[in-house]
């Protein structure tokens, strides 16, 4: 399986570039012109990038996550979340590195193959850093009010880590 | 995004009080910054491949016959959208990149559609629902197969690194379900 996900990128690539020079597309110049844009787009994310990637960078060396962690516990239970996962829920969509740490961290201490281990492991594979998806695409345009963006990102994440564990306990377990 | 941001750093003004780290807090201001600068070095080179790439396929009308396939998918989640418009197309090729796993192309693709969705949006420095709907497709995960979390899986000495998979799969798609409907939904409720 990881094999096949190799072939999958220089797969593409090679379509896109075959199928258009198939279709006599000048592809190099193309290439750089799409580049050019590529540039303009990354200058333009850099400044919402660092605005969010300092706060979340602030708010995890201030220990806030631990006394979040601790006050969340009755909601997770009420969603029949395992305590465990608690602090990879809610790192998940502020910081996709943070998240991989403490999902690192949980498969070394309770195992890949445990009941918590698998949900850590569903919950990591079914959703994606909310926050920093919204600031890097909202922030290559002029947008400031995102209107309904977040909260129905966020029903998304909820439901998501919702149906981890209910996924994991109705299919395997 | 402005309560989010202004939430997170009065939070860690006072948990780093309260905690006693605001050594900690004072240093992750100063790194973390920086740090923000070199992920965006990084990110430049994905970002002008795929660009680049976006670029030929929409030349070559690859982008075109893409969006068509999708197209009972794309008036379902996008109605006022035009299928054969720049955005439709940017946002087929977003989408398809996400489910092929092919995360660091998703966000390039992505950004594109964005400005496209921008350009034809009538509301300037407002989010269009076609926007929001967007950008809540990408919060969610269309990955079908999860290769980074498997690979940690079998370096922790998982036996069955991919057993996670119809789970991931359930769980993705009522998180997206979910995502969809909400956005819908509160559409009319957000002016």
């Amino acid at each position: 399986m990881n094999q096949i996900s190799h072939y999958i990128l220089p797969a593409v690539i090679v379509l896109i570039v075959g199928y258009g020079i198939f279709k006599k597309v000048p592809v190099f110049d193309c290439f750089l012109e799409g580049a050019k844009e590529g540039l303009t787009s990354s200058v333009q994310i850099l400044p919402a990038l660092i605005a969010l990637i300092t706060a979340v960078g602030m708010f995890k060396a201030s220990g806030a996550l631990d006394v979040i962690t601790y006050s969340l516990r009755p909601v997770a239970n009420l969603l029949h979340l395992p305590q465990e996962v608690i602090p990879l829920a809610i790192l998940r969509p502020i910081s996709g590195s943070g998240a991989l740490v403490i999902f690192q961290d949980i498969l070394q201490q309770y195992g890949p193959d445990s009941f918590v281990g698998r949900v850590a492991s569903v919950m990591q594979g079914s959703t994606e850093t909310t926050f920093y998806t919204i600031a890097v695409y909202y922030g290559a345009t002029r947008v400031q009010k995102t209107r309904h963006t977040l909260p129905s990102a966020l029903t998304a994440d909820i439901v998501g880590f919702f149906m981890s564990a209910l996924a994991v306990r109705l299919l395997l377990f | 995004m402005s309560w989010l941001f202004t939430g997170m750093l009065v939070l860690s003004f006072l948990f780093g009080i309260l905690n006693g780290r605001m050594e900690q807090v004072s240093i992750s201001a100063v790194n973390d910054c920086s740090n923000a600068v070199t992920l965006v070095i990084q990110l430049t080179g994905v970002m002008c491949l795929w660009s680049g790439l976006m670029r030929i396929a929409e030349a070559s009308d690859l982008t075109g016959k893409l969006s068509r396939l999708f197209r009972p998918v794309m008036t379902l989640l996008f109605r006022h959208l035009p299928v054969d418009s720049k955005a439709a197309k940017a946002i087929v090729m977003n989408l398809t990149a996400n489910l092929l796993g092919l995360g660091n192309a998703a966000t390039p693709l992505g950004i594109s559609a964005m400005k496209e969705l921008e350009k034809i949006s009538p509301r300037k420095g407002i989010a269009s629902n076609e926007m929001a709907m967007l950008v809540v497709l990408n919060t969610a995960s269309l990955q079908l197969i999860p290769t980074t979390t498997a690979a940690l899986r079998l370096s922790n000495g998982s036996t069955a690194p991919m057993e996670i998979l119809p789970a991931v799969w359930l769980a993705s798609s009522v998180s997206i379900l979910a995502g969809i409907l909400t956005a819908k939904f509160l559409s009319s409720r957000f002016r």
